[in-house]
């Protein structure tokens, strides 16, 4: 066990020390080619609509964001590790209409109690999800796609016909994202820094490295003696943690929850994450790149509205650019990838 | 609803004085009673059964209950016993082995609210050819039902939104469009409705209709994308109760609040917030508690063989007035209920 961890702490010192330039100048572009798009994208629009970088379009264009990117980033995490979580959005619809529903239940509810009611659903249905993946080896896209199910019925379930309306919540919860610091979302600001805490632990953290080399090769990171399982596990409930959270945030925005909160947003998610240049079978990919995903998914949906694009066309178009996006990404990335290769042989190392 | 004149049935009347038998809610089954079929059966031996779509939903809790003066009330004005039951999702499934039980119980009248428009036609039928009287409200099961009312005219709710906008904005501006999806058969005659009544006001313009999916996130885009898309829009119609509580919530600031005007067909629950702090000033919907109340009142009247389901047949309705049934056993409930400020905190659902 001893050896194994220093074999491993070594090779990794030694990849990093031949390869850490080029690796970390790859990163940096590939989040590079998603956010040039992203800039022409937003470019084109503005030109058509001078408004569309308006203060308020910009703010509900983050707002929007804010959603998606925290759940991209628990997301990343588990597809780093050569997993999916699929559950996203149905733990994000049981948290959002538990948590906010207590307003409703209860006279004197705390804003901090709330948010610690959405965690705690979070954590128990990332729990769950870990547990089943790896204690009971099962493939985490039919775990997930089961629990994506069993939550979204728990959810009806306790829903039943009822529903949470803006007049029971409290201006204190609708503050919670509508409030702005100097003209920008407070919580955008504060998701913008989970996001940066998240993408410095998966780049410096041995616990953060250990997924992405589970994702490279789930065999060999065992032999090294990563402890995978508890890795995965941990991926998993921080995926539904963070799920719960978003579901309080979600609730606190939309105002009127019912059974539905979030249906269908688990593969909203996948695609931003994948958009943002995390490879789908793992091991590789970054947590602001899929943040700039999801901001580019979103950037697109709001843009094709703005333009005012017929609603018989939108989905498709929002579609096509997308599948354009991913093509001219994965362009500058294979160009870029052949051109270290030469550099490689020219070097013979 | 400027309620009508209660204009007293001579029949009606003398089976108010009948009702000392405090009937409320639940009653259960006393065997299979087959009392005598023919016999003018005095009131209160006729068990109604009162079937909503779901059971927990306050919307059909005040279409039914006797507190809302709802179908329960006016059973047991009429002297008849009633009982409110059903499933606990809204469900054809979940529906179907009530209204079984209803019929083994000895119901001499069913009122329904459909789940499926045909899935409970057998054992419609089969209630029918028992000579139960079949009442739907709310949601109709076309071919298989004694008598349907209607809660509202197609085309009275398409031309009073047209109506209560143009109030609001004197007649001038432009307008758009907030649907749910773009292949909804009731929206899309509701709209065609609102283009027909337009032009009454030549000064009001529609410049697009959109569509929001019953989504909230969806709603909440397209109508973003409204705004920054018309920066002169004067109002909006919504006619959708997902529609119309999305586009509240983001009109829902000092910016917008005032100045672009909507309605359109919300519930009181989900409104309340917003007309209180004058984002909406009015909108529609029908009354649910009078819907229940004419559903069960023409049920107690058919089972008692006083009125039949012919076209052209008038009967009082309690404190609800005079109805006629009207083409394809149709009543109608007359038009949309409209809620304000004034109004709207008298209402729960």
């Amino acid at each position: 066990m001893n050896s194994q961890t220093l074999i491993s702490k070594g090779s990794s010192k030694k990849t990093s020390g031949d390869r850490g330039d080029l690796a970390s100048r790859i990163f940096r572009l590939r989040e590079f080619g998603i956010f040039g798009i992203l800039i022409l994208f937003v470019g084109a629009t503005t030109v058509a609509r001078p408004r569309f970088l308006g203060g308020q379009n910009i703010r509900f264009i983050l707002i929007d964001t804010t959603v998606f990117a925290l759940l991209a980033l628990g997301e990343t995490m588990v597809v780093v590790s050569r997993n999916v979580d699929l559950s996203v959005g149905s733990v994000l619809g049981l948290s959002a209409f538990v948590s906010s529903n207590l307003y409703q239940q209860f006279h004197h509810v705390a804003l901090v109690e709330v948010f610690l009611v959405g965690l705690g659903i979070g954590l128990v249905c990332g729990a769950l999800n870990g547990l089943l993946v790896t204690v009971g080896k099962v493939p985490s896209l039919v775990v997930t796609l089961a629990t994506l199910y069993i939550i979204r019925g728990v959810d009806v379930l306790i829903v039943g016909g009822g529903q949470v309306v803006a007049n029971s919540l409290p201006n204190s919860f609708i503050e919670v994202t509508s409030s702005q610091l100097l003209g920008v979302p407070t919580v955008s600001i504060v998701v913008a820094v989970l996001i940066g805490l998240g993408a410095y632990y998966m780049k410096n953290f041995r616990s953060g490295r250990d997924l992405y080399a589970i994702g490279s090769n789930p065999d060999a990171a065992r032999l090294v003696g990563i402890a995978t399982s508890r890795r995965v596990f941990n991926a998993f409930l921080l995926s539904g943690a963070i799920a719960g959270v978003t579901g309080v945030i979600w609730a606190s925005y939309y105002g009127t929850i019912d059974s539905t909160a979030g249906t269908g947003y688990e593969l909203q998610v996948v695609a931003a994450v994948v958009v943002g240049g995390v490879a789908i079978f793992g091991g590789s990919g970054s947590v602001i790149g899929a943040a700039i995903g999801a901001l580019l998914l979103n950037t697109i949906n709001s843009a094709l509205y703005v333009l005012g694009v017929s609603a018989f066309w939108d989905q498709a178009i929002a579609g096509f650019l997308l599948l354009l996006a991913i093509s001219l990404d994965r362009g500058i990335f294979v160009y870029l990838q052949r051109t270290i290769r030469r550099k490689k042989v020219l070097g013979g190392s | 609803m400027k309620s009508k004149f209660a204009l007293k049935l001579t029949m009606g009347a003398s089976a108010i004085l009948l009702a000392a038998c405090g009937t409320t809610t639940t009653s259960s089954s006393s065997g299979t009673s087959s009392s005598s079929q023919g016999s003018s059966a005095s009131a209160k031996n006729i068990k109604v059964f009162v079937i909503p779509k779901q059971l927990g939903n306050s919307y059909f809790t005040t279409a039914d209950s006797v507190k809302s003066g709802g179908a329960l009330a006016a059973i047991q004005q009429l002297g008849a016993t009633g009982t409110e039951t059903s499933g606990s999702a809204s469900t054809p499934s979940s529906q179907l082995p009530v209204i079984q039980s209803a019929i083994t119980q000895g119901a001499k009248a069913l009122v329904v609210s459909a789940t499926d428009p045909t899935a409970l036609c057998p054992t419609l039928n089969s209630a029918m050819a028992k000579g139960i009287a079949v009442v739907t409200y709310d949601s109709d099961a076309p071919t298989c039902r004694t008598l349907f009312v209607n809660q509202a005219s197609t085309s009275e709710i398409g031309t009073s939104e047209v109506d209560l906008l143009a109030k609001e904005i004197h007649g001038q501006g432009q307008i758009a469009i907030v649907s749910a999806s773009a292949s909804a058969t009731n929206q899309n005659q509701w709209i065609g409705y609102m283009k027909q009544e337009l032009k009454k006001y030549p000064k009001m313009s529609l410049v697009s209709i959109v569509y929001g999916n019953d989504n909230p996130a969806t709603a909440t885009q397209v109508t973003q994308g409204l705004l920054q898309q018309y920066p002169n829009l004067k109002g909006i119609i919504s006619p959708t109760t997902v529609g119309i509580a999305a586009a509240a919530a983001l009109l829902d600031t000092p910016q917008y609040r005032g100045k672009i005007a909507l309605t359109g067909l919300g519930t009181p629950n989900e409104m309340k917030k917003y007309v209180a702090d004058g984002t909406v000033q009015a909108f529609e919907l029908w009354n649910p508690a009078n819907l229940g109340y004419l559903a069960g009142y023409a049920a107690v009247l058919l089972a008692q063989h006083k009125i039949t389901n012919k076209e052209g047949t008038t009967f009082a309705a309690g404190k609800l007035g005079k109805y006629t049934i009207g083409p394809n056993h149709t009543i109608l409930l007359g038009p949309p209920y409209v809620f304000n400020k004034a109004n709207i905190n008298n209402f729960n659902f």
